[in-house]
């Protein structure tokens, strides 16, 4: 099977995935405890809006008729209407999603940067103090709270150091990059705004830290635990018993097996990220899906919350493609099956 | 090998005769468990934790705290002799307000995963002990789960059903259940075709006796050395939900929202959200030694690695 017919059948596959999603996120708008209608219209609606969106729920309507126009507002892009920003909800996440993706990846690079190579230096050092540092260091990273992390990164870096900015992409006197992509960082390099550019690492680098660090965690380990295990395969003895350095043994050998595993945790550390960027972004005022969520679910506003759901199942699913094709590259055996 | 050999082999809780071979495994479990310093702390820890929990309102200095006193003239003080973590923008004593949080908090990790680990055990159970399309659809819902991020749909599940701690664990647990379903349905496949459960099918015992008796008492070690991790996970994940701010009703002490609560003092009163913070990271960091000390101990494939 070629790599286009692969990518094909993935993604044919996630076709029932993003069904069961939609029926999820349909099943919590309507069969909620209460009245969907006066969920969805929030707590200070009026009688007028109330009953509009009755209508266009059409809770009148049998179960499946309404999953139906359900399914085809969403394809026609009509996503409900956001009570605390009062526009249409494909539009916010239209508008907020650059700046959350640009966090999430800012944030994977430095866990991959990092976690990484802490994973390979604790499985080749096994049981030394780099080890035992690496060790720790995971241990601490899953187990912080990310969003009082962020609060002290804020305190020590920003206020008490200040090194960076504790709040926004840009601070408020800077005008946004023009827009190519959205993504500031990659806007600003683009157009040649070197002061912007500049600003914008400034303002990523405490939010991206602190996101990251629970992935680092996550990869140091993976790595390790699947870097020790290819290490004790025939394969590897073999190359050490050509007379191969045991530099090369690790990159060309060991390292490239390894990988394998771990590019499926780096590929859902991306979706535990783009949960994690709710808390950070919350704290560090980042104009992406998370705040909104959170502004969102504090006024019981219901169909951004969705709609985020929505986005994320179906982001998520192609980072999981993507990983799938990777694999293809890294071991051809995966592409046959 | 006799047929009573196979039988009497590693499900062990079926009859008198298997409970001593258990025993004698947990027996060699436990000394392994103890010969990790890490995972003792871990275990110590958590116990501690429990008694506080349990007797948090004995034990601290001003129990009224909790109850929605104001003390306008304490307000943000710094720690002290009296109030050793400071005081909060109400001039309560976060101290007191830590030790009874943790009830909150550990309670509702504990119901969080006793109830996603019973709906996760039963789907889980069903899915691997019986093939076809039902075991299709229970995994098929767990990949949907599983594509959403915990936090959005645990968000989704609470706004759905409501604020409070009850809808909050409710939600959390709605999340969770998953990865119970697939650990359980994994074990069931492997252990469904083991020789004791053959052997207990060739005696005439019927599905279901094989499935509670022989497969399940063999499956479970594993499923509770994930509870025990996940513990700390799940006060992790209400606490963040209590950051939120969906979870419990003021004055009842949450450590999320206490923190929550800080950041508008950070620049001035540092304590106010650092101890909250240290006791999240705490019970967190407990769980999850004890938990990694459980499964080294309970399951050799596991030592040494991750």
């Amino acid at each position: 099977m070629n790599l286009f017919q692969f990518t094909l059948r993935r993604l044919l596959m996630m076709i029932p995935v993003l069904f069961g999603v939609s029926v999820l996120t349909f099943v919590l708008s309507r069969v909620v405890p209460g009245d969907p209608a006066r969920l969805a219209a929030g707590p200070q609606a009026t009688e007028s809006t109330y009953l509009q969106i009755r209508e266009e729920f059409g809770l009148d309507d049998p179960l499946p008729f309404q999953y139906w126009t359900y399914i085809r507002n969403l394809f026609a892009g009509d996503w409900g209407t956001s009570i605390t920003t009062r526009r249409p909800v494909l539009d916010d996440l239209t508008v907020f999603w650059p700046a959350t993706l640009e966090l999430v990846l800012v944030a994977m690079t430095i866990a991959v940067a990092v976690g990484l190579p802490l994973g390979i230096i604790a499985a080749v050092r096994a049981d030394s103090i780099a080890d035992q540092a690496s060790r720790l260091i995971s241990m601490l990273g899953v187990a912080v709270p990310a969003f009082w992390l962020a609060l002290l990164m804020q305190l020590f870096f920003g206020l008490e150091l200040g090194w960076f900015p504790i709040s926004g992409r840009l601070s408020a006197l800077t005008s946004p990059p023009d827009s190519i992509t959205r993504l500031y960082l990659v806007d600003s390099l683009l157009t040649g705004q070197w002061s912007t550019f500049r600003e914008a690492v400034s303002h990523i680098v405490l939010p991206a830290l602190t996101l990251s660090l629970a992935s680092i965690a996550t990869i140091a380990r993976f790595t390790r635990a699947s870097l020790l295990e290819t290490l004790g395969q025939d394969y590897v003895r073999t190359a050490r018993a050509k007379g191969l350095s045991e530099r090369r043994v690790i990159t060309r050998h060991a390292l490239r097996n390894a990988f394998i595993p771990t590019l499926t945790m780096i590929g859902l550390s991306f979706g535990w990220s783009m949960g994690g960027s709710v808390l950070v972004e919350t704290i560090f005022d980042w104009p992406g899906i998370g705040l909104y969520a959170t502004n969102a679910a504090l006024t019981l506003d219901f169909l951004p919350i969705l709609g985020i759901a929505l986005l994320y199942g179906l982001v998520f699913s192609l980072i999981n493609i993507a990983v799938d094709i990777t694999y293809g590259f890294l071991d051809p055996r995966a592409n046959t099956t | 090998m006799t047929v009573a050999d196979l039988t009497t082999a590693p499900s062990s809780l079926a009859g008198g005769r298997g409970r001593f071979r258990i025993n004698e495994q947990t027996r060699r479990s436990l000394r392994r468990f103890r010969q990790s310093p890490l995972s003792v702390a871990g275990a110590v820890i958590v116990v501690a934790l429990i008694l506080v929990a349990g007797l948090g309102p004995f034990l601290v200095p001003f129990p009224q705290d909790a109850r929605g006193a104001v003390h306008v003239a304490d307000r943000l003080n710094p720690p002290s002799a009296a109030n050793w973590f400071g005081t909060d923008q109400m001039g309560r004593d976060v101290f007191s307000r830590v030790i009874i949080g943790a009830r909150v908090s550990l309670l509702a990790g504990v119901t969080v995963i006793t109830l996603a680990l019973v709906l996760g055990t039963v789907l889980g159970a069903i899915a691997g002990f019986f093939r076809g399309w039902i075991s299709d659809v229970i995994m098929r819902v767990t990949d949907v789960f599983l594509t959403i991020p915990d936090l959005i749909l645990a968000m989704a599940f609470a706004a759905a059903l409501g604020p409070g701690l009850l809808n909050v664990m409710i939600a959390v647990s709605l999340v969770w259940w998953p990865g119970y379903c697939r650990l359980v349905r994994a074990s069931v496949i492997t252990l469904r075709d083991a020789q004791f459960s053959e052997a207990a099918t060739a005696l005439g015992a019927s599905r279901m006796r094989v499935l509670f008796r022989h497969v399940m008492p063999n499956a479970f070690p594993a499923i509770l050395v994930k509870a025990s991790m996940d513990i700390g996970f799940a006060v992790l994940t209400t606490a963040a939900l209590g950051f939120i701010g969906l979870g419990t009703q003021p004055p009842t002490p949450d450590w999320g929202q206490m923190i929550s609560d800080g950041r508008s003092y950070v620049r001035d009163a540092w304590w106010f959200s650092t101890f909250p913070g240290i006791a999240i990271l705490l019970t967190v960091l407990a769980t999850n030694l004890m938990g990694d000390g459980l499964r080294d101990a309970f399951d050799p494939r596991h030592r040494g690695r991750a």
